[in-house]
C-alpha cells in the first residue's frame, strides 16, 4: 500500500485580516477614549440603582471627605465668562492667559483671594497645592456668587446660540442648567446640607447627586 | 547623443545588465501585529466607558411657604444618626408631657439591612404597593395602555393617605446614609419623601435613646 503522503503546508499564514481588524479596533478605541481629566480631589461617591446618566449641561458642586466644596462648570466660554463676574465681584484682575488656562481647569477648590495664584502655577503646581475649599458661609458666600454667576452665563450662552441657530433657520434645543453634587460618601450630611443650603438660598431645589451604579445584589 | 539601450530587457547573457532580484511581496507583519495589539491592549485597559449616574433629588423650599410637616397624615419619619443607625417612628411627634396628652414618641431602631429598612418600608407602604400590583396586572393584561398605566401608577402614589416619608439627619450621620436612604425609598416606589431638618424636641429624644 503506496504510503499517505501528507501535504506539506506552509507554516506562515495570512494575517492581514488579523492585522485589519486590530487596527479597527485600535482606532475604534482611540476615538472612544476620554482623556481623564484630573480633578484636585478623588471623592468615592456612594452607590446607588439609578440608572439615569448625568447630564452634560451642569454646575457641579463637589464636596471631599472633609467638608470642602469645589466648583466646576464645564463649559469653556462660560467658564471664562464667570471668571470674569467673579473678578469683578472681588476686585480680583485676570489675564487672558489666567482666563484660558482656567478655562482649561476642571473643579476648583480655593477661594478667589488664592485664585490668581492657584492659575499660575502649573499641572503638577496644582495637583500638589492643597484646596482649602470655597467658602460658603453666609458672610463670605463664593460659592454661592460662582453658583449665580454660572447660572447667568449659561443662560446668556443659551440665548446667544439661540439666536444665531433662528438667524440661520435651524431649531434649537434649549437645554436648561442643571446642577449636580458630588459628595463623599463618608463626608458629613451636615455639611452636604450647607452646600444645599446655599442652592436652595438661590432658589434651586433640583438637583442631581452624582451616584455609582450599584454592583450586584448580595 | 544619448546612449541607446541595446538590452531588451532579458539581460542574458555574460555581459548584460544585472537583473533585479525578484522579491517577494510579502513582507512579515508579526511586529506589526505585535505593536496594533499592544495599543488594543492599552485603549481597552485605559478607556472608560462609565458616564456617572445621577439621582434626581428635590428639595423644599424655605420653610415659610412650606406646610407644616409635622400635621402630615400617614407619616413615617426617619433620623439617622452615627454608625448607620436609623432610628424612626409613626404619625406624628409627641413630646414628653405634650398638651394633648398623648403617650410620648418613642425611636425605634432600625439599620440598612434587608430585614431591617426594606421590610419596614414594604410593611408600612403596602396599600400603595398592593394598588401598584394590581395596575400592573391590568397593565399586563392589555386592559389599559401604558401612558394611562403611568398615570394611574403616579397617582396612586401621590395619593394623600400614602406614606409620606421624612428623612432627618443629626450633625454625625454621614451622606452615604442619606442617599442609601433615598434610594432604598426609590426602590420601594416611595412617591413621597422629604429630606427636611430635625425639630429640637426630635434632637433631644435623640440625644436621650442614643446614651
Amino acid at each position: 500500500m503506496p504510503k499517505i503522503k501528507m501535504p506539506k503546508s506552509n507554516p506562515s499564514l495570512d494575517m492581514t485580516p488579523m492585522v485589519d481588524l486590530a487596527f479597527l479596533l485600535v482606532t475604534f478605541f482611540m476615538l472612544t477614549a476620554s482623556a481623564r481629566v484630573s480633578e484636585p480631589v478623588i471623592v468615592d461617591t456612594p452607590s446607588s440603582t439609578s440608572d439615569k446618566l448625568l447630564p452634560d449641561n451642569v454646575i457641579m458642586v463637589t464636596i471631599d471627605e472633609k467638608g470642602k466644596a469645589y466648583y466646576n462648570i464645564n463649559n469653556y466660554d462660560v467658564r471664562i465668562k464667570t471668571l470674569e463676574k467673579m473678578g469683578a465681584q472681588y476686585k480680583v484682575e485676570f489675564t487672558d492667559k489666567e482666563k484660558k488656562e482656567f478655562a482649561k481647569m476642571t473643579s476648583i477648590g480655593v477661594p478667589m483671594e488664592s485664585l490668581k495664584k492657584f492659575i499660575d502655577l502649573d499641572e503638577n503646581g496644582r495637583m500638589a497645592a492643597k484646596s482649602p475649599g470655597i467658602p460658603l458661609d453666609s458672610l463670605n458666600n463664593q460659592l454661592g456668587d460662582w453658583i449665580q454667576f454660572g447660572r447667568i452665563e449659561a443662560a446668556k450662552q443659551a440665548k446667544t446660540q439661540k439666536d444665531k441657530a433662528e438667524k440661520i433657520g435651524r431649531e434649537f434645543k434649549y437645554e436648561p442648567i442643571r446642577f449636580a453634587i458630588k459628595a463623599d460618601g463618608k463626608a458629613n450630611y451636615i455639611k452636604v446640607k450647607e452646600v444645599i443650603k446655599v442652592f436652595t438660598d438661590k432658589e434651586i431645589y433640583r438637583f442631581n447627586l452624582i451616584t455609582n451604579l450599584e454592583k450586584g445584589n448580595e | 547623443m544619448a546612449e541607446v539601450n541595446t538590452d531588451d530587457g532579458g539581460g542574458h547573457g555574460k555581459h548584460g545588465k544585472k537583473r533585479a532580484k525578484k522579491s517577494s511581496t510579502r513582507i512579515d507583519m508579526t511586529p506589526m501585529v505585535d505593536l496594533a495589539f499592544l495599543l488594543l491592549t492599552f485603549f481597552v485597559l485605559t478607556s472608560t466607558f462609565s458616564k456617572p449616574k445621577a439621582m434626581e433629588i428635590s428639595f423644599p423650599a424655605d420653610p415659610k411657604d412650606k406646610k407644616d410637616l409635622t400635621k402630615v397624615k400617614n407619616a413615617l419619619t426617619f433620623i439617622m444618626t452615627k454608625d448607620n443607625t436609623i432610628y424612626y417612628y409613626n404619625g406624628e411627634f409627641y413630646p414628653p408631657n405634650n398638651k394633648d396628652a398623648k403617650p410620648p414618641t418613642e425611636l425605634i431602631k432600625t439599620n440598612f439591612s434587608k430585614d431591617g429598612l426594606h421590610k419596614l418600608l414594604l410593611d408600612r407602604y403596602k396599600p400603595t404597593l398592593e394598588a401598584i400590583d394590581a395596575l400592573e396586572k391590568r397593565y399586563k393584561s392589555k386592559e389599559i395602555v401604558d401612558t394611562t398605566f403611568k398615570r394611574l401608577v403616579n397617582l396612586e402614589k401621590g395619593n394623600k393617605d400614602a406614606l409620606t416619608v421624612l428623612i432627618k439627619a443629626d450633625d454625625k450621620a454621614i451622606y452615604k446614609n442619606v442617599v442609601d436612604l433615598v434610594d432604598e425609598l426609590n426602590v420601594c416606589l416611595v412617591g413621597k419623601y422629604a429630606v427636611v431638618d430635625m425639630m429640637p424636641t426630635e434632637l433631644e429624644l435623640l440625644n436621650a435613646t442614643n446614651k
